[in-house]
Formats: structure tokens, C-alpha cells, sequence
């Protein structure tokens, strides 16, 4: 066994290859961080039992640059991307796995933190990751390091949450600030060249799922709106369900810092991406004691109900503006900012 | 956020919104042209048409950069992306604008060309220094609001002795456009323009003074901010009520007569003017364009590189042009939504979020058609 230069040394094409090195990497790397019952049994896959339930599947893949941010970096985010993907399913997520693309050259140091992260990560969800995979591209092929997670969870007995349940007169409620996370992305670009102090919400939203579960049993459906913003989230929404959507733009709550960033770039923070945040659709009876559930909540504190489905055959997410006046809040043309997730 | 938030208050603006319509006279019509694209996307991101009575008839013009370039000069940066020397850079809203043979910047460069979008032209010097075997090429559009960048980039390119950086000069000069309008004011007439807010900063408010000796057409500068916009057309309303026209400025926080001297200075230095130059919708219009000064032609793209004179392919049936000038609203394109949308889009007018049919496609599709009339 080679000990692993962990300080300063890199990535090498022979950490994929699957002899000797990848072990060193695994053993000296991997399983001390992520460390579980599973891993360590050092198979090719992990064999679990689950909760009763219906099974829920999620994956989701990770390409951000840059890699790190304020508010996570992209092992942090790739756990809480996957874990929200379930928990929108109304699901307890259970276990993870990873898959790692490494790029040749990439500072092992790094590796260290990130996975550092991902474990931590990892260990607040109560989700250990329990298989995994990693390749190593020849320097150039690469970004530094891509990483998919996928991961498993069980829904509730009696809780069927879906995109396609929002009826005419339903309440629309979002978790919080909107927008952090991509205007985080784009002020730490370095052809812009300019600092916000505000960070990325890159978190995992499980817990408030399950405590809205509790006080919301007709919830229709959640998501959360990472790509395109609260924008192009509301538009699958109205999409799928085949209603109309009429929001507030006076009750959005959108962090002050993240507005001035806006204003400055020309963005729009409807559009801009959240990594911690969710829309929920319930009948609109239920939706005080929900809102009342979220603000007590530590994910959900500044949760604000938005708005209200509305009956339309086109289908139109359309906006009550500041002003008074009114505009169709349309789907994402083209692409705001390159790899934000 | 102050300085915004104040100019967005929704008291106030309903508070001017009601000096409007007492002050609007029944059985005449407001005909008012917002001649920037930065004024019409306002105007439908705050929904103010809501806010006004139904005499004022809110027109769109031309100040849409990338919508009033001429597919000959964007087929002219297809051949220049497409030369495996160049890496062209420009703005991003340049990359969708569709060119001859429905191809585009993107397609370009998904095809293997070096297109890279830029947020400051001065990160322009920066590739130029970083790639020395490279030519680097700056496809520059907009009106006077996006030339001093511009001609800061030629005059420090200059001073550093790039040797491997030039410039694709398109800049147009917003008075030429406002005249060609204006001397071509047809049955659908204009009472008065709602005058640009950032082209005004360069320029000042005094190079709007011909208008009204002119063509008896008032002008009054705004700001983008939704208060701006509506002072601004209480303001004109009050002159055409009284029979006046003259140059108002609304904007004064930002504007001057005089513009910013400094940065006229420096356009002078390195720009001159083209005797014609062609403008989507509006035609061949003199002196209305610059170009880069013959002293620098070592950073003049144009003088650098040779273009094949193709002939450019416009869509017959896209109404841009007849948009553009204030002619048509764009829900009378027979291509409006259907096929062209912001997602494939087939004329210029449709890309940018300034321009008119993006603009009424995103925010307002849903209007019925006598709404839109009726309302602008």
C-alpha cells in the first residue's frame, strides 16, 4: 500500500484504474470519510432492507464550477440535490450512493474537502452513502470533478404527492428567499468580478417536507426549483396539473442583496436557481395551518404563501405586479447562467 | 437598494398613474413611442399599460440593438466565427439572433466555431492578451450607450500594441434613428417620444432639440424605472394637452444637457462617421453609424479580415421592420407565436428581452387582441 499524499498530491490516471491505487484512494480517502456499515464492507454494491412503503428512486448529476461556494460546494450540494429530489416524493430518504468523475491532475486536497463535506452532509440527512464509483479523464477531459448521487427513499403509506394534482383555488407556497443560490453562482464568476454577501441555500429540505406532511394532509404536490428558478418551476406545475397560476409579486420573498445582484446584472431572481427551497401546492383551507408549520420550521422560516391556481385552458403562470399591474411570468428562454448545479 | 426602490413605490405610481387620467382628454388619442427596447420591457415587466386610460397608446421603436442590426452584418460575424483563426466575442443577446439560413452565433458554435459572450468588452483585452495566436475579434453593437466601452477597448488596444485584436464595428447612433421615423411619420402618426434613459447620459438631453423645432414633437427622457416611465408620460401629456413641445428631462438624476463629455470625447478619438449604414426597418440611413477611425485601421475587423458579399436571407414573411418603426404591433406579425417565439425565434425582434415581439410574447401572449389595441 502507497500512503496517499493527501496535502499535495493530485489525481492520477492509475487512481482509476481499478488496481492498486484506486484502493489506496478508497481505503486512505473514501471509506474514512464516509465511514458506514456498508462501504466499509467494501462491495460493488450495498444490499439494505427498507422501511414499509412505496420505494422512491431520485438521481441527479453535478457539473457546478466553481467548485466551491459560499453556502456549500459541490459535494454538499450533490447530497441535498438528490436528497431533495426524493423528499419532493414526500419521501424519508435512506440511503445514497455516488458516482465520482475525476479529472487528471485534480489536487487531492481538495477531493479531501469536498468529500469532507458530502459525509457531513451526509450524516446531518441521517442518509449514509453506501456505494459508489469512481473514474478518473485524462486532464483536459474533465472539470476538476463531476459527481452523481442517486439515492432511495420510502413514502408515507397514503401519500400520493405529484406535479399533476394542483385543482383551480389551491394555495401556492414557497419556503423561503428565492434565488440565492444562482445569483451566488454568477457573482463568484470571475469575469464579473464583484462580491454579495449573500450565500448559496444549498440545504436539505427532508425535514420540513415531513413536518408539513404532518399538519397538510390533502398537500397536492412539491418541487423544488433548482434550475430556472421559481419561475420555470411554476410552469411544469401549471403545465402538468393543466391550470392557470396567479401570483403576488409583493408577497416573493427575495433577500435584498440577491435583488441588488439582480438589478446590477440584469437578472431576474424569479429565474435565478434555488438549492434549498421548495413550492408547495395545497387546498387553499389548509394552507394557514401549513404556512404557520413552516415559518416554525427552521428550513421554512421565511415561507410565504404567493398565490393561487387558477382555472386556464393555456395554461399561464401570470403575476399581479408591485405596481398593480399584470404579465404572464413565462418558462426560462435560453440559459441565464452556464452550470450553476 | 435605494434609488430603485423609490422609483418603483406602488402608491406613487398609482398616485401619477390618476394625474394621468385626469389629466388625458376624451376623443383624442396619445400616440407615445418609447423609443428604447430598456422602456418597452419595463413597461411590460410592471404591467403599467394597466395602470393608464385607454387614450394613451403606448408605441414601441426601434432601441433594441441587437433587433435593428441588418442580417448582411450578422452573416458578416457568422464568416468571422466561422474562420478557425478568430475567437469572436460579443454580447450575449447577439448569440440567438437568427441569420441567413436559420443558422446563428450558438449554432456556430456548437458547430466548432469560438464564440465566446462577454459581459465587459474590456475582458475583450484580456483574451487578446491571453491568446496571442489567436485573432480576437469584438463584435460591437448598440447605441451610444455601448460605444465608450467600445472605444476604450480601441484606445487602450492601441496603447498596448495588440497586434491580434480587432473590432467589428456596428454602433448606431440613436437622433439618425428618431429622424427616420419621424420624416416617415405615416397614417399611424406619433405625438410624442418617450426619450432614451442610458443613451441620454452619453449624449445629453440637448441632442433631442431638433425634434421639436423640427417636427413639433415633444420629447421627454426617462428613466427605466417604472415611476420614470410614467412621469415621463404625464409630462408629455401635459404638453400635447397645452400644444407645446419642447425637451423635458425626467431623468435628471442621470442626465445632463451636455451628456457626458468625457465619453463623446473619447468616441470622437477613435470613431468617425459612416456616410450610410443600413438599419433593420428602418433602411440605409445617412450618417447614422460609426466606424473605426482610419488611424486605427489596424483594429478595424472590416479592414483586417475579407468578407464574401453573400446575399442575406431574411425571412419574407417576418414583420420586424414594419415593428420597428411603430408601423405594426407585433401580435400582427402573421409569424407572432406561432412559429416564432422566444424559443425559435425568426426575427430579431423576438430574441432580445428589448425587443417588442419578445417583450409582448413573454409578458403579455395572453392579451386579447383588443385589449392589446386598446391598451398598448
Amino acid at each position: 500500500m502507497a500512503t496517499l499524499d493527501i496535502k499535495k498530491g493530485r489525481v492520477e490516471m492509475i487512481h482509476g484504474s481499478g488496481g492498486r491505487a484506486s484502493q489506496d484512494l478508497l481505503e486512505q480517502l473514501f471509506l474514512p470519510l464516509l465511514d458506514n456499515p456498508w462501504l466499509n464492507q467494501r462491495n460493488d454494491q450495498a444490499v439494505f432492507d427498507l422501511p414499509p412503503g412505496r420505494v422512491v428512486m431520485a438521481t441527479d448529476g453535478h457539473v457546478v464550477s466553481p467548485l466551491f461556494f459560499p453556502g456549500g460546494d459541490i459535494g454538499s450540494l450533490a447530497v441535498h440535490g438528490t436528497l431533495n429530489d426524493l423528499a419532493m416524493a414526500g419521501a424519508r430518504p435512506c440511503y445514497l450512493s455516488a458516482g465520482f468523475i475525476l479529472e487528471e491532475g485534480f489536487p487531492l486536497a481538495d477531493l479531501h474537502r469536498l468529500v469532507a463535506s458530502m459525509a457531513e452532509a451526509a450524516r446531518k440527512a441521517g442518509t449514509p452513502i453506501v456505494t459508489g464509483d469512481t473514474k478518473v479523464v485524462e486532464k483536459g477531459k474533465g472539470d476538476g470533478v463531476f459527481i452523481t448521487t442517486s439515492g432511495v427513499g420510502v413514502v408515507p403509506e397514503g401519500c400520493r404527492l405529484s406535479g399533476d394534482q394542483a385543482r383551480p383555488g389551491d394555495a401556492i407556497l414557497v419556503s423561503g428567499s428565492i434565488g440565492d443560490h444562482g445569483v451566488t453562482l454568477l457573482s463568484l464568476r470571475e469575469s464579473l468580478g464583484f462580491e454579495t454577501e449573500i450565500c448559496s441555500d444549498s440545504q436539505a429540505l427532508h425535514r420540513l417536507v415531513e413536518v408539513m406532511l404532518e399538519v397538510s394532509p390533502g398537500l397536492r404536490g412539491l418541487r423544488d426549483p433548482t434550475r430556472g428558478g421559481l419561475a420555470t418551476c411554476l410552469n411544469e406545475l401549471a403545465q402538468q396539473s393543466g391550470v392557470g397560476m396567479q401570483i403576488d409579486e409583493r408577497q416573493l420573498p427575495v433577500r435584498e442583496t440577491v435583488r441588488a445582484a439582480c438589478e446590477f446584472l440584469g437578472l431576474d431572481p424569479l429565474y435565478s436557481a434555488n438549492e434549498g427551497k421548495l413550492v408547495a401546492i395545497c387546498p387553499a383551507k389548509e394552507a394557514p395551518a401549513l404556512l404557520q408549520a413552516m415559518r416554525g420550521h427552521p428550513q421554512g422560516e421565511e415561507a410565504a404563501i404567493i398565490g393561487q391556481v387558477t382555472r386556464d385552458p393555456q395554461n399561464l403562470v401570470q403575476m399581479q405586479t408591485r405596481l398593480g399591474g399584470q404579465r404572464i411570468i413565462d418558462w426560462l428562454q435560453g440559459d441565464q447562467l452556464p452550470r450553476i448545479c | 437598494m435605494k434609488y430603485i426602490d423609490e422609483f418603483r413605490d406602488g402608491d406613487k405610481a398609482r398616485h401619477i398613474a390618476r394625474l394621468i387620467h385626469q389629466q388625458v382628454r376624451g376623443g383624442r388619442s396619445y400616440r407615445l413611442m418609447e423609443f428604447c427596447g430598456g422602456h418597452t420591457h419595463a413597461i411590460f415587466r410592471d404591467g403599467l399599460v394597466d395602470l393608464l386610460p385607454q387614450e394613451i397608446e403606448l408605441i414601441h421603436g426601434p432601441g433594441c440593438p441587437v433587433c435593428v442590426l441588418p442580417m448582411a452584418r450578422l452573416d458578416m460575424a457568422i464568416e468571422l466565427a466561422q474562420n478557425p483563426q478568430v475567437i469572436l466575442c460579443t454580447y450575449g443577446d447577439m448569440l440567438r439572433v437568427p441569420a441567413s439560413g436559420g443558422t446563428s452565433l450558438l449554432k456556430v458554435r456548437a458547430e466548432g466555431g469560438d464564440v465566446r459572450m462577454v459581459y465587459s468588452p474590456l475582458d475583450v483585452l484580456a483574451l487578446a492578451r491571453d491568446n496571442p495566436e489567436r485573432q480576437v475579434v469584438f463584435f460591437a453593437i448598440g447605441f451610444e450607450t455601448t460605444t465608450p466601452p467600445t472605444a476604450l477597448v480601441l484606445r487602450q488596444a492601441d496603447q498596448l500594441g495588440f497586434t491580434n485584436l480587432s473590432i467589428f464595428c456596428n454602433h448606431v447612433l440613436t437622433p439618425a434613428a428618431m429622424h427616420a421615423i419621424l420624416s416617415d411619420d405615416g397614417p399611424r402618426h406619433l405625438d410624442g417620444f418617450i426619450g432614451p434613459a442610458h443613451v441620454s447620459t452619453v449624449i445629453g438631453s440637448q441632442a433631442y432639440q431638433v425634434f421639436p423645432e423640427q417636427y413639433k414633437k415633444p420629447v421627454v427622457i426617462a428613466g427605466f424605472e417604472p415611476l420614470d416611465v410614467l412621469q415621463a408620460i404625464l409630462l408629455l401629456v401635459r404638453q400635447l394637452n397645452a400644444g407645446r413641445a419642447e425637451v423635458e428631462n425626467e431623468f435628471t438624476r442621470a442626465v445632463t444637457p451636455q451628456g457626458n463629455l468625457k465619453a463623446r470625447q473619447l468616441m470622437d478619438e477613435v470613431f468617425t462617421l459612416r456616410d450610410r449604414f443600413e438599419w433593420r426597418g428602418l433602411g440605409s440611413l445617412p450618417r447614422s453609424a460609426l466606424r473605426v477611425r482610419p488611424e486605427l485601421a489596424h483594429l478595424d475587423a472590416e479592414e483586417r479580415f475579407t468578407f464574401s458579399a453573400g446575399q442575406s436571407r431574411e425571412n419574407k414573411a417576418c414583420e420586424c421592420p414594419a415593428v420597428l418603426r411603430g408601423l405594426k404591433r407585433p401580435s400582427e406579425c402573421p409569424l407572432f407565436g406561432n412559429p416564432c417565439s422566444p424559443e425559435n425565434p425568426l426575427g430579431s425582434c423576438m430574441v432580445s428581452s428589448e425587443g417588442a415581439c419578445a417583450a409582448y410574447y413573454s409578458y403579455g401572449r395572453n392579451r386579447t387582441q383588443e385589449q392589446r389595441l386598446a391598451r398598448g
